[in-house]
C-alpha cells in the first residue's frame, strides 16, 4: 500500500481504470448492490488518495453526473438513495457544524428539518387556508424556491429560540435538553390540529407542490433527451440536492477558516479560557446553532416537495439520532467525514437493511433448508420479526458504541480532533 | 368549573404520588451513576425497560404455577431487578469501562457511548422478545387481588385539599410581595412567618366560604397495586437510604463519588464500586420497571423512553447526585404531572389535552437547570477550571 502511494502514476492509472470498469458494470447492471457500492467506493478512493486533481474532478463528474443519473434512469432506486444521501449529506454537514465545530451535542437537530419541511408544506398545500384569511392556497410550485429561503430563516429562528435557554447549560444537560425540546416540537407538530388546524396533525399535509419543471424538460429536450414528467423528478431533484451540497459544502469549509469558525472551536476546547479571551459565549454559540439550524431547515422544505407529504412521523427522536450517528462515524468537525458518514448511513439504512430483510424474506418463503450435515435448519421456520431493516436502532447503537471505544475521532478525521481525542486525561 | 377542579384534587395528586414513586425509583438510577461517574447514564431507561420486560415474562410464565398473586409478585419483582442489574453492570463493563480506561478528556465520549448503548439495547430487547415470542408487546396479566379498589376516607381527602390550598395560597403571596417589592423599590416586605399566616387565613376564609364544594362526598379509592406499588418503592428508597449512610459498601460508594483517586489511595477499588453502583441503580430500575408494568399492563421494548427522562426531570429537579433529593423530585415530578396533564384539558375546554403533559415535565426540567441547577435539595458547585 505504502509502495502504491508512492507511485501516483500507478495508482491514479489504478483508480482511473477501476472507475471506468465499476462505472461500466453498474450502467449494464443498475439494480446490482455491488456494482453500485464498488462505484460509490471508487469515489471515495478517488478523493482520499493523492492522485493529480483534474482526474479527481473528472472522475467525480464522470460518476456522479454521468453514470449515476444513467443508471438511475433504469432503476429509479439510485436517484431515491442518491437524494436522500444529498439531503442527510447537508444535515450533517450542518449538524457537523454544532457538535463538531462547537461542540455542543445536539439531540433534537430533526426539529429544525421538521420546520423546515412544515414551512413549505403548509403553504405548498391547501393547508393554510385553513388559518389563513385569503384562500390562495396552495401557492404555485414556483414559490418552492422563496420558501427555501423562508425556511432557512424559520430554522435559523426556532434555532435561536430554542437555543437561548438551552445553550446556557453545558455538556450533558444541554443534550438532554435539545432532546426535550426537539420532542416538543414533535408534539407540537402532532397536536397543532386544534384548535386551529396548522399541522393536520398525525394525518399529515398531503399533497405538497412541487417546483415546476417544464423548462428543465425543456433543455434535455433540445439534446434529443425526452423526459416525462414523472421521470424528471428524481433527476431535477438529484442534481439539484447535488447544488445544494456543493454550496453547503462551500458555506462549510468558509465557515471552518472564518473567525466564527475559529471561535467555535475555542468554545469547545475549553469554554473558560474561550471567555477568557474575548468570544461572547451565549452569542457565538447562538450562531453555531442558527447556523446548523438552517441547512436543516432547507433539506426540510426540499423534503416536502420531494415527499409530497410530511407527518411528524419523519420528525422522532431517531432521526436525530441518526443524523449525529453520520457526524460520529465521519468524524466529528471533519466536512469530507460528514458528507462520507451521510453516505454510510444513508446506504446502510436504505439500502442494506432493506436487501438484508428481502433476501431473508425469499429465503423464508422459498422454504429454503440449510443442510451442513450436523446442522439443519429450515428457513420457513425463521420468525418474522428476524427483519434487518427494523432493528436500524440496533445498529445505529453499535456503530455510535465502537466508534467511541475503538476510534473516537471517526473514519475521516479532523485533525485537531485527533490530538485531542488521543490526549491522556 | 371550580368544584370539579376541587373535588378532583386528592385523587389526581394521589395518581401522581403513585406514579412519582416510580419515577423515583428510576432517577435513583440516574442519581447515582451520576454520583459517582458524573455521567448522564441514558441506557438507563432501557436497564428499566429490561427489568419491565423480564417481569412481564416472569408473570406470564409462573402465572398457573405459583398459587399466590402476592409471591408471584415478589418473585417478579427480584427477577425482574435482577436481569436489570445484570444488565446495567454488563453495559459498564462493556462500553463505559473501555472509555474509562482509556482516558478521553473529551466529555462527549462517554454520553454518546450512553446515547449509543440506549439505542443498542432498545432493539436487542426487540430481538430477544421477537425471536422467542414473534412478538415485542408483552401485556402484565391481571390479578383479581391487584385490582381490587379500597375507598379512603373523606377526611384524608379535605386534609390534602388544605394544604394544597395553602401552598397555593403561599405561592400567592409570595408573588404579589415580590411584586410589591419590587414596585414599590423596597425591601421591606412580609416575613416568612407572616406570609405563612396570611396563606392559612386565605385558606380558612375559602374553605368558609367554599365549604359546599370541599365537604362533600369525595369518592376517593385507590387500588391494591398501587397501595403495592408504595409500600415496596418505599421499602426500596428506605432500604438503599439504609445501605449507603450506614453499610460499608455505602461509605465506599460515597468515597468513591467524592474522589475516586484519593479512594483508591484508601485501598477501595473503584471499578468494584462503580461496578456495584450499577448494581444497585440497575436492581432498583428493574424494580420500578415491574411495578410500571403492573400499573399500566403494556409494555415493550421501546417503552422505557418517556419514564427514563422523566425520571431524569426528577433527578435534576431534586438536585442530581442527591438521593434524597431524587425521592423527592420523582414525587414532585409525579404530582405535578398528573396536575397539570388533567386540569390543562379542564382549563383549556379540551382544546390542550393530556397529550402537553410530557411538554410541561420537559419546560420544568429547562427552568430547573436554568434557575436553581442545583436542584430543590442540594448545594451549589463552583465551576471547576
Amino acid at each position: 500500500m505504502r509502495k502504491l502511494r508512492e507511485n501516483p502514476a500507478l495508482l491514479s492509472l489504478i483508480i482511473a481504470v477501476s472507475a471506468a470498469l465499476f462505472g461500466y458494470w453498474l450502467l449494464r447492471n443498475p439494480s446490482s448492490t455491488l456494482a453500485f457500492l464498488l462505484t460509490l467506493g471508487t469515489l471515495l478512493a478517488a478523493f482520499l488518495q493523492p492522485i493529480p486533481r483534474w482526474l479527481k474532478v473528472l472522475i467525480g463528474g464522470a460518476i456522479l453526473l454521468l453514470v449515476l443519473p444513467v443508471a438511475g434512469f433504469k432503476n429509479s432506486f439510485l436517484f431515491e438513495l442518491g437524494i436522500q444521501t444529498g439531503i442527510y449529506a447537508a444535515m450533517a454537514l450542518g449538524l457537523n457544524v454544532v457538535v463538531g465545530l462547537a461542540g455542543l451535542l445536539d439531540l433534537g437537530y430533526a426539529a429544525f428539518f421538521a420546520v423546515g419541511a412544515y414551512t413549505w408544506a403548509i403553504f405548498g398545500s391547501s393547508q393554510a387556508n385553513h388559518f389563513m384569511p385569503w384562500k390562495i392556497f396552495p401557492l404555485p410550485g414556483a414559490y418552492f424556491y422563496l420558501f427555501m429561503l423562508v425556511a432557512v430563516v424559520m430554522a435559523a429562528i426556532t434555532g435561536v429560540i430554542i437555543g437561548s435557554p438551552a445553550l446556557r447549560l453545558k455538556g450533558d444537560y444541554l443534550a438532554i435538553v435539545t432532546l426535550g425540546l426537539g420532542e416538543m416540537v414533535r408534539v407540537l407538530a402532532n397536536n397543532l390540529d386544534h384548535p386551529i388546524n396548522i399541522t393536520n396533525g398525525p394525518q399529515g399535509i398531503t399533497p405538497i407542490q412541487r417546483p415546476p419543471i417544464d423548462w428543465f424538460i425543456a433543455i434535455f429536450d433540445k439534446f434529443g433527451i425526452h423526459m416525462s414528467r414523472v421521470e424528471a423528478y428524481p433527476l431535477f431533484f438529484y442534481l439539484l440536492v447535488l447544488v445544494i451540497i456543493g454550496i453547503v459544502t462551500l458555506v462549510n469549509i468558509n465557515l471552518d477558516r472564518s473567525r466564527f469558525g475559529r471561535a467555535w472551536i475555542a468554545i469547545r476546547e475549553d469554554e473558560i479560557a474561550a471567555r477568557a479571551m474575548g468570544i461572547p459565549l451565549l452569542p457565538t454559540k447562538l450562531l453555531a446553532f442558527a447556523t446548523g439550524a438552517s441547512f436543516s431547515g432547507a433539506m426540510g422544505a426540499l423534503f416536502a416537495a420531494k415527499q409530497l407529504y410530511v407527518s411528524p412521523e419523519s420528525f422522532t427522536l431517531i432521526q436525530s439520532i441518526m443524523i449525529l450517528v453520520m457526524v460520529i462515524l465521519g468524524g466529528m468537525g471533519s466536512i469530507p467525514g460528514a458528507i462520507l458518514g451521510a453516505a454510510t448511513v444513508t446506504i446502510l439504512n436504505v439500502d442494506l437493511l432493506k436487501t438484508a430483510s428481502d433476501y431473508l424474506n425469499d429465503l423464508r418463503n422459498a422454504g429454503f433448508t440449510l443442510d451442513l450435515g450436523f446442522f439443519k435448519y429450515n428457513f420457513a421456520n425463521l420468525p418474522n420479526q428476524l427483519e434487518p431493516a427494523k432493528y436500524e436502532r440496533m445498529v445505529f447503537g453499535l456503530i455510535l458504541i465502537l466508534m467511541m471505544i475503538y476510534r473516537p475521532e471517526g473514519i475521516l478525521p479532523e485533525r485537531r480532533h485527533v490530538m485531542e481525542m488521543k490526549e491522556e486525561g | 368549573m371550580l368544584d370539579v377542579l376541587i373535588q378532583l384534587l386528592p385523587s389526581v395528586l394521589l395518581e401522581g404520588l403513585i406514579l412519582g414513586f416510580v419515577y423515583a425509583m428510576i432517577a435513583l438510577g440516574y442519581t447515582m451513576v451520576y454520583g459517582v461517574l458524573e455521567l448522564i447514564n441514558f441506557a438507563h431507561s432501557e436497564i428499566f425497560m429490561s427489568g419491565a420486560i423480564a417481569g412481564a415474562e416472569t408473570f406470564i410464565l409462573l402465572k398457573g404455577v405459583v398459587p399466590n398473586a402476592f409471591l408471584l409478585l415478589t418473585l417478579a419483582v427480584l427477577i425482574g431487578g435482577g436481569v436489570a442489574a445484570v444488565v446495567a453492570i454488563l453495559v459498564e463493563r462493556l462500553a463505559y469501562r473501555p472509555l474509562r480506561k482509556r482516558g478521553t478528556t473529551n466529555r462527549l465520549v462517554p454520553l454518546i457511548t450512553a446515547i449509543g448503548v440506549s439505542f443498542f439495547l432498545q432493539d436487542l430487547a426487540r430481538l430477544i422478545e421477537g425471536l422467542w415470542h414473534n412478538a415485542f408487546y408483552r401485556r402484565y396479566p391481571t390479578f383479581e387481588v391487584f385490582e381490587k379498589s379500597y375507598t379512603i376516607p373523606n377526611w384524608i381527602g379535605y386534609l390534602v385539599i388544605l394544604a394544597t390550598l395553602v401552598i397555593f395560597f403561599w405561592v400567592a403571596v409570595y408573588f404579589f410581595d415580590w411584586l410589591y417589592k419590587s414596585i414599590a423599590r423596597t425591601p421591606k416586605g412580609l416575613s416568612p412567618r407572616a406570609r405563612w399566616y396570611l396563606a392559612a387565613a386565605l385558606t380558612v376564609l375559602f374553605a368558609i366560604f367554599y365549604r359546599t364544594i370541599i365537604f362533600t362526598d369525595l369518592g376517593m379509592t385507590i387500588q391494591m397495586k398501587s397501595i403495592l406499588v408504595i409500600v415496596v418503592s418505599f421499602a426500596m428508597l428506605y432500604g438503599l437510604n439504609w445501605l449507603v449512610h450506614k453499610t460499608k459498601l455505602g461509605i465506599a460508594i460515597r468515597a468513591v463519588a467524592q474522589d475516586m483517586q484519593t479512594a483508591a489511595l484508601m485501598g477501595i477499588d473503584p471499578d468494584t464500586i462503580i461496578s456495584r453502583t450499577f448494581l444497585i441503580g440497575g436492581f432498583l430500575g428493574g424494580v420500578a420497571g415491574v411495578l410500571f408494568g403492573l400499573l399500566y399492563t403494556l409494555v415493550h421494548p421501546y417503552v422505557g423512553f418517556i419514564p427514563g427522562i422523566k425520571a431524569f426531570t426528577a433527578a435534576v429537579l431534586g438536585g442530581i447526585g442527591n438521593i434524597t433529593g431524587a425521592a423527592v423530585g420523582g414525587l414532585v415530578l409525579g404530582m405535578l404531572e398528573m396536575l397539570g396533564g388533567t386540569y390543562l384539558t379542564f382549563l383549556t375546554n379540551g382544546a390542550m389535552g393530556t397529550e402537553y403533559k410530557d411538554i410541561l415535565a420537559f419546560a420544568i426540567l429547562i427552568f430547573i437547570l436554568l434557575f436553581r441547577p442545583q436542584g430543590i435539595i442540594g448545594q451549589q458547585l463552583g465551576e471547576k477550571v
